[in-house]
């Protein structure tokens, strides 16, 4: 430490760390969302560095579409309790259930019913904050989000009325009803996610690395076979999104490059084991991450309405 | 310059923005350093393509990769600050992509204000206009360390020396009146990518390097401020509960330094109670160090109880701040609604938010001719005037000068919390002295 100079990794650190502290300080009922994927797991660890020796001064919510990889849902609740933090996870099933979401007719993806259990669970909370590890890099819409990005009581970004962010001053001031979503990794490259990983020697879902796996092909992309539909009481979970004769099925040595849930992330092949691998599969990469997520090819514009809806 | 696929790990960050007027080629030029640095991916490509075959006859616009929203497409305008990343194994990159119309002068300074460089683009057709001064000005208030000038669209112009040195003398004649250090002058066109990654054969009496050789190579690392600590605290860290007994006490003052180094057993002054301490303890999660600087983020312990919570702020002895309730100040207004002497807002410097009441408008920055004119009633959107503010607290801080992070602050309209202004203190009149051995303020 004696020339005073910081890396990258150590820049954007400090960076996510001081806005960390920020919510905590600017706001009554933060909460962050961890959803046991690459980026959040990098919020944690933000949010030890931040807080410790203290607790993390928020509970961890977590939105299950019902189509989630066991995997990773294992590694949430593990990682949560390691932590010593309070995890609220609510579910589309509970809203569709509850009638408090509808799904399209004929749409497979609950991609977008993600919107309003994310919604009803920040109103059912009082949450007036709410941290999430989206990075700029990913998506053109995202590049043009601010770190403490506000959202009026129906949850909406307004991208042509943001307020400025200036210095390192960020204005957390809210009315009754109305919520911030907050980015501390928004400078953050899916690069510099694994090289903190691995700097930080992070555990990450088993998934990540390379593994064998039966697949089917569908819109362009290698998708995980569904799990076997076992109860016939109730109606399969995964129709609509099970392969179709005509769609080819092929075992794959492969692996995820970004996490949504079983029906929308497809799957890449790859013999990646080591964080190193996987670094050298990023810096090689000639398609973007979101280049596998079958939620972001519906159209040029699709994250820019799911955001204004009051996607995060 | 060579650009590998092996794993890398970037030195450092540099920081900066691009601005210029609508058909400068701003978009254009992030495209092509994205694209020639190879920063840009299959897919991204491909919807360039396809966008292409939609709206530009087939011609790949560079200028989609950044004008990211549907509104920004369909007018062909940048309406908001986007932001995009490239690295190379020199540097990481983080551009910040500033709209050019007179209207968004807010967005030039919300992009700009964290910038280490900022390039000003020219088409070399119309040489300096209103706009580049405009900019030129705003990136000298901000104090933003490092200038390009990129004189784009030589092409247009025959690779012509004596446009670029006509051009170059434009800016020289309006620039010693702006306090900026180090100024470079680039020639350059951005469509065909003549000396933004690589050398141009049209340019062999430029000698000076590439736009992106300069910026893997500009000296930033003095960019921070390592005179005078200065620690504002954020959050009281004090563990309830613990299950280890030697955190039972544990009472740690947790914050970003924004100014100076830190050492353990050094003396330190915790404002606003005015009263000395020392550093026992520079906690961190990776363990305890000796000593930390700005913009690390760490927790301190002290040797004494002291009255400190969030808002607060920690200094060191030498370097001292200044400290009042009368405040001058320069201010760029962000908002519609105008500001008005007599108003109240909230004012948010460093971590601690006070009232605040705008006293007096003092002048105004004519941006066509850089004079203050004095005699304004209000500063309505876009507008750099100096104020003097009394808030309803005293504030300790340090010019803008001295501290871009002491120096600085917002401030937010009472009823609809939006953020009205950008402020940029003027250096303190007076310094806080001591009393009693204490520092009273």
């Amino acid at each position: 430490m004696q020339n005073y100079h910081l890396d990258h990794l150590q820049h954007l650190e400090t960076e996510a760390i001081h806005i960390m502290r920020e919510v905590a300080g600017e706001f009554e009922r933060p909460a962050l969302l961890f959803s046991g994927g690459k980026d959040s797991i990098c919020l944690l660890r933000l949010a030890e560095k931040a807080f410790r020796p203290s607790d993390i001064p928020m509970p961890f919510l977590n939105v299950e579409t019902g189509h989630e990889f066991p995997e990773l849902i294992e590694f949430r609740d593990r990682r949560a309790k390691q932590l010593g933090a309070k995890l609220i996870v609510r579910t589309v099933d509970q809203a569709l259930a509850k009638g408090t979401a509808t799904q399209a007719p004929g749409e497979v993806s609950r991609n977008k019913l993600q919107i309003p259990v994310l919604l009803g669970a920040i109103e059912e909370f009082r949450f007036d904050c709410a941290i999430g590890g989206a990075r700029r890099d990913e998506e053109k819409a995202r590049a043009k989000e601010r770190f403490f990005s506000f959202r009026d009581s129906f949850g909406q970004w307004d991208p042509k009325n943001q307020r400025p962010e200036i210095w390192n001053l960020y204005n957390g001031r809210l009315n009754a009803g109305e919520n911030m979503r907050v980015f501390p990794l928004s400078n953050w490259t899916e690069m510099d996610v694994w090289e903190y990983i691995k700097r930080e020697r992070l555990e990450v879902p088993s998934i990540y690395f390379s593994h064998t796996r039966e697949c089917f092909r569908r819109g362009g992309q290698w998708l995980p076979l569904p799990p076997e539909h076992t109860d016939p009481t109730k109606p399969d979970p995964y129709a609509g999104a099970r392969p179709k004769p005509s769609e080819p099925r092929k075992t794959m040595v492969c692996r995820v490059r970004t996490i949504a849930d079983m029906i929308s992330t497809g799957m890449v092949e790859s013999p990646a084991s080591t964080f190193d691998d996987i670094i050298a599969e990023v810096a090689a990469a000639r398609v973007t991450e979101r280049g596998s997520r079958a939620d972001d090819k519906a159209s040029e514009a699709a994250m820019e309405d799911r955001k204004k809806a009051g996607y995060f | 310059m060579s650009l590998t696929t092996a794993p890398h790990v970037p030195v450092d960050i540099l920081r900066f923005n691009t601005c210029g007027s609508v058909d400068d080629g701003k978009s254009t030029l992030i495209g092509r350093l994205l694209y020639d640095s190879k920063s840009l991916m299959e897919d991204q490509i491909e919807a360039l393509e396809r966008s292409a075959d939609i709206t530009g006859g087939g011609q790949i616009n560079l200028a989609n990769l950044t004008d990211g929203l549907r509104a920004e497409r369909e007018q062909g305008i940048t309406i908001d600050v986007a932001y995009r990343y490239f690295a190379t194994p020199r540097r990481k990159f983080i551009i910040a992509d500033t709209p050019g119309h007179v209207q968004y002068t807010r967005n030039m300074v919300t992009g700009a204000s964290s910038a280490n460089l900022s390039i000003i683009l020219v088409d070399a057709r119309t040489g300096v206009i209103e706009q580049s001064r405009r900019h030129t000005a705003i990136a000298a208030l901000l104090r933003i360390p490092h200038l390009v000038v990129a004189i784009n669209k030589m092409d247009l112009v025959g690779w012509s020396q004596a446009r670029f040195l006509e051009i170059r003398a434009q800016f020289e004649e309006f620039l010693p009146r702006l306090d900026i250090k180090d100024v470079k002058f680039i020639p350059m066109s951005a469509l065909n990518g003549d000396n933004v990654v690589e050398p141009s054969p049209h340019t062999p009496w430029y000698v000076g390097p590439t736009l992106l050789g300069h910026l893997e190579t500009v000296h930033i690392a003095s960019d921070w401020n390592l005179n005078g600590f200065r620690l504002p605290v954020q959050w009281v860290n004090r563990p309830n509960n613990p299950t280890d007994q030697s955190l039972h006490d544990f009472r740690g003052f947790s914050g970003q330094i924004a100014g100076g180094i830190v050492k353990v057993g050094q003396k330190v002054i915790a404002f606003p109670a005015g009263i000395v301490s020392t550093v026992k303890q520079i906690w961190t999660y990776d363990g305890p160090v000796q000593e930390a600087f700005c913009p690390q983020s760490v927790t301190l312990v002290l040797e004494h109880d002291i009255d400190i919570s969030r808002g607060s702020m920690l200094v060191g002895l030498d370097h001292l701040p200044g400290s009042s309730s009368e405040l001058q100040a320069e201010v760029c207004w962000m908002h519609p609604r105008a500001l008005q002497a007599g108003k109240k807002y909230y004012l948010k410097h460093t971590t601690h938010t006070v009232q605040v009441a705008v006293t007096e408008i003092v002048n105004k920055l004519n941006l066509a001719t850089l004079e203050s004119e004095t005699g304004a009633t209000e500063l309505a959107m876009n507008d750099i005037g100096e104020i003097r503010l009394r808030t309803a607290k005293p504030l300790v801080f340090d010019g803008y000068s001295a501290n871009r992070l002491t120096g600085s602050f917002i401030l937010i309209e009472q009823g609809t919390n939006a953020t009205v202004a950008a402020g940029m203190l003027n250096p303190p009149r007076e310094i806080v002295k001591p009393e009693n051995g204490d520092y009273v303020i």
